[in-house]
């Protein structure tokens, strides 16, 4: 924006008529980057994906790169940037095989597309900390692909053979001394067949990967420029207005009735639309949408046979459920002999639900044409969301342009089945037909309705008298987080909803009679996965048992683990450098004391120590001793980020998050009555890489399962007693 | 009729004098830099200085403006300190999704301004107010660190050390 041209002078509540803006510039820097002649690649989805969603038989161009005459290299990022680093780390991977100029590389979203499915899931999406692992092998084929076809065009213009010519930083130097740009032959690299087969480096080779690489999209996210979903204005999409939309108080409620009388006189409002679950209103600004909104009168109506849920009526079925037996989700030896443990242990162990609370409240811009439409939105679920949109609009899915915003986190809030907000936009966007963008407060946010689910376990464990794990019986109570989805047919399996055992059923720890059963009650709150989905639950109640075991056996908690661990070497790597740079072992700090945790997620294994005093009732975490196997590195800085991140995401979780209902009615509303970890709270986080394998495993979630019970266990060291209820409380 | 400024540029508003500075910003002015993060002046998102003092700009009401210059994110860079703040947030490559940073910035910057090399506690105090739901906090203060005292901080290569 230029800041010095615009015309301040005055403004209005009811604006005459914009001055046409600069169409949609954002939009278009590509197009602007390649400086209109560009070298286009499609690249066959691999083979895994063939049976999930054919390549489409029209060849998109550009679908993953754009070389520009000028040398500039655009990457499309088929993955949402949402703070874990995509728009660098995807790039990275291409940029390692093209063997271009590191600072020509530019990032863009792509939009949904069928090039773009994700390649072990079949459609695009972002999630399960997979955005690397599943690009691995795709980009590095694309960007040795686009190489062959720039030293083939070059040596074509030598008249020389490509054997003879390579490339170095963009350019391709041919026999005596022949040199040429990549923008140079970019337009004639295009006219060339695609490679089939081209052969990848070693990483022995590798130039980018693995290198701490700063990110690509920190310039603009630093001065205000970068463009979130929320950020889009008339500039971006002419005539663009603004809706606010109320929603009933209580989960599942219907409007009744609604006054809009008081809307009156208030300046600034276009439209009221009403539906069987919300009204809306829209306006020229958010703050006439916003008034408008909250000077609706509505009278809302539940079905009365359905449930109100209730937070503490959840739990107290729950807990009643978990003494029961449940289903078998994993079974080995004879889990009764836990009964003849020399020391036993029954321990109920409780989870609240919580709300993702992503710092970009959600929101939607949808533009309706009336047989075609384009949306604007920070989406982890392209594919679905498009879908949805489709249906909600009555097109055909191929008449709905997606665009994939950046988002201000998401942690699996915009990863819906039920694409809630989006298809909730499009509702209000077919009924008012001019370009809207609709944004959900903070409120809206906070009271949305999918949370990660509450869950109880109760487990029985002991030691016999040499002190060692006699047996154990552990029962899941909670809702199944995709059941009534279009994933339940994918991720339950007989019954059991892999996402409610994840991280307890398949525990690395050689426990001889052990069992894991799941009770799934009848889904009344709408819930999802919120970062590392089910580990959120179950790598607390593992840790902290097995360290309660240890002190049962007088055993020192990692001495304990690494006996269990022997089969695991990653596991037991990982621990191990844990332990070591976290001085365990040593006396900690005066008033301190230290708890350690271990847990393998999405591929990777993360080990944490956390250093932790209690001080007037307050738990404070001074530090936190990361390491993290998460197989060959390809960004170093993001790695570090990522396990930063997801420890203060859990951290956060575990010291403040719940979400209560009460009569069906979500009672928190902002960050006031949800608090979430701040700056002064935050420990200092030293990240250690434990790398092994060939190719990279999981990074974005990984990090979170370890860090609350690695406090709950250093908070035991403290006060000698067991946090078994999440929020902490001492 | 409401006169201030936005980055040194004169403004003349006629508009309902409670609409909150954070909109006027965004909406009128489509300067999208200033974030909206909860409303209640509670995240800081929304951090702008007004005559520079670190305000909410969500729970400023635009009369309040009257007579004032108002900075934003657009134009930080433009003080030395703004610049310096920028500089150490690459150099320490502090962003993830970057929605909370602009507000991060605007408060590091006031807090610069005022205390030229500031303690962890100061830190702490000046910056609790701006949630980082990305859990950026360990780089925020380093980078505040770097802009503080350029010359004695290294950047950051990588933190992350290789183990094993
Ligand atoms: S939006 Fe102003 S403090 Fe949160
Ligand atoms: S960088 Fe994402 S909220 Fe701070």
């Amino acid at each position: 924006m230029d800041f010095s041209k615009m015309n301040l002078a005055s403004i209005t509540d009811a604006p005459a008529a914009v001055p046409k803006p600069s169409r949609r510039k954002f939009l278009q820097s590509s197009a602007a980057l390649g400086g209109g002649l560009v070298l286009g690649f499609y690249l066959p989805l691999r083979d895994r994906l063939a049976h999930a969603q054919p390549a489409p038989k029209a060849v998109p161009p550009n679908a993953f790169l754009r070389i520009g005459k000028d040398g500039s290299v655009t990457v499309q990022v088929k993955h949402l940037e949402f703070g874990q680093g995509v728009m660098t780390s995807l790039p990275m991977l291409v940029a390692e095989e093209l063997g271009c100029d590191w600072s020509k590389v530019r990032s863009e979203l792509a939009p949904a597309g069928a090039a773009y499915a994700h390649t072990m899931f079949g459609m695009q999406m972002t999630g399960g900390s997979s955005s690397v692992v599943n690009s691995w092998d795709q980009l590095r084929t694309v960007g040795a692909q686009a190489r062959t076809m720039l030293v083939q065009a070059a040596a074509n213009q030598w008249k020389v053979k490509p054997g003879d010519c390579k490339v170095e930083n963009g350019t391709i130097l041919g026999p005596g001394g022949k040199k040429l740009g990549f923008g140079a032959v970019a337009e004639a690299a295009a006219k060339l067949p695609v490679p089939e087969k081209v052969t990848l480096k070693p990483a022995s080779e590798f130039r980018i990967i693995g290198k701490p690489t700063r990110r690509i999209d920190a310039p603009d996210k630093v001065n205000g420029k970068a463009k979130f979903g929320l950020d889009l204005t008339a500039k971006d999409i002419p005539n663009l207005h603004v809706a606010l939309v109320l929603h009933a108080p209580m989960l599942g409620g219907e409007l009744k009735s609604m006054n809009a009388d008081k809307l009156k006189g208030l300046p600034g409002i276009t439209h009221v639309v009403e539906s069987r679950n919300f009204v809306a209103v829209v306006g020229k600004s958010y703050w006439a949408a916003k008034k408008g909104r909250d000077a609706i009168e509505a009278q809302w109506a539940v079905d009365p046979k359905a449930p109100k849920p209730d937070s503490a009526r959840l739990k107290s079925e729950y807990s009643q459920a978990a003494a029961r037996p449940g289903k078998v989700a994993k079974k080995v030896g004879d889990p009764a002999l836990v009964k003849t443990a020399a020391k036993s242990i029954v321990a109920e162990y409780d989870f609240p639900f919580l709300a993702h609370a992503a710092m970009e409240p959600l929101n939607c811009t949808v533009s309706y044409k009336g047989d075609s439409a384009e949306l604007w939105v920070g989406s982890q679920f392209q594919t679905p969301d498009q879908v949805a949109a489709a249906k909600a609009l009555g097109l055909a899915p191929e008449k709905v342009k997606l665009n994939t915003m950046i988002a201000g986190g998401g942690f699996g809030r915009r990863a819906n089945p039920a694409s809630d907000y989006i298809v909730e936009a499009c509702e209000i966007a077919k009924e008012v037909k001019v370009p809207i963008k609709v944004i959900w407060t903070r409120e809206d946010d906070m009271k949305g309705g999918y949370y990660r689910p509450a869950y109880v376990h109760r487990v029985e464990a002991g030691v016999d008298a040499a002190g060692k794990i006699a047996g154990w019986d552990h029962h899941i109570v909670g809702q199944s987080i995709v059941s009534g989805t279009a994933f339940e047919g994918f991720l339950v399996k007989d019954g059991i909803d892999n996402t409610s055992v994840e991280g307890v059923a398949d525990t690395p720890y050689d426990i001889p009679n052990f069992q894991c059963a799941l009770t799934t009650p009848t889904k009344v709150v709408t819930s999802l996965w919120w970062r590392s989905v089910g580990h959120t639950h179950t790598a607390f109640v593992m840790e902290t048992m097995i360290d309660e075991l240890a002190h049962a056996a007088k055993a020192d908690p990692v001495a304990f683990r690494t006996a269990l661990l022997t089969k695991h070497p990653r596991v037991l790597k990982t621990l191990a450098l844990a332990a070591e740079k976290s001085g365990w072992g040593k006396p900690a700090p005066k008033g301190r004391a230290r708890g350690i945790a271990v847990h393998e997620s999405f591929g990777s294994v993360c080990a944490q120590v956390a250093e932790v005093s209690i001080d007037n009732g307050q738990i404070k975490v001074h530090k936190v001793v990361a390491a993290i196997d998460c197989g060959l590195v390809v960004n170093p800085l993001t790695v570090e980020a990522q396990v930063q991140s997801a420890i203060a995401y859990g951290l956060s979780a575990a010291l403040h998050g719940a979400i209560t209902l009460k009569d069906g009615v979500v009672e928190q509303s902002n960050f006031h009555d949800y608090p979430v970890l701040r700056g002064n709270e935050m420990p200092v986080v030293e990240v250690h890489l434990a790398p092994g394998g060939d190719k990279p495993t999981g990074v974005g979630e990984p990090g979170t399962p370890p860090i609350a019970p690695a406090v709950a266990n250093a908070v035991f060291a403290l006060t000698g007693k067991r946090v078994r209820s999440l929020p902490m409380k001492v | 009729m409401i006169r201030f400024k936005v980055n040194g540029e004169p403004i003349q508003a006629s508009i309902d004098p409670e609409t909150p500075l954070l909109w006027v910003l965004r909406d009128n002015l489509q300067l999208t830099g200033t974030k909206y993060g909860c409303g209640m002046a509670l995240c800081g998102a929304c951090t702008v200085h007004l005559d520079g003092q670190p305000i909410r700009a969500c729970a400023t009401p635009v009369s309040a403006c009257a007579g004032k210059n108002v900075s934003t994110i657009e134009k930080i860079g433009a003080s030395a300190v703004g610049k310096r703040v920028q500089q150490a947030w690459l150099d320490a490559d502090v962003v993830q999704c970057g929605y909370c940073q602009s507000g991060q910035i605007m408060s590091a910057v006031a807090l610069l301004n005022t205390n030229k090399n500031p303690s962890d506690a100061d830190i702490d105090a000046a910056m609790s107010g701006n949630i980082c739901r990305c859990g950026t906090y360990n780089r925020v203060k380093q980078a505040i660190k770097m802009a503080a005292a350029p010359a004695a901080a290294a950047p950051a290569k990588s933190a992350a050390k290789k183990g094993a």
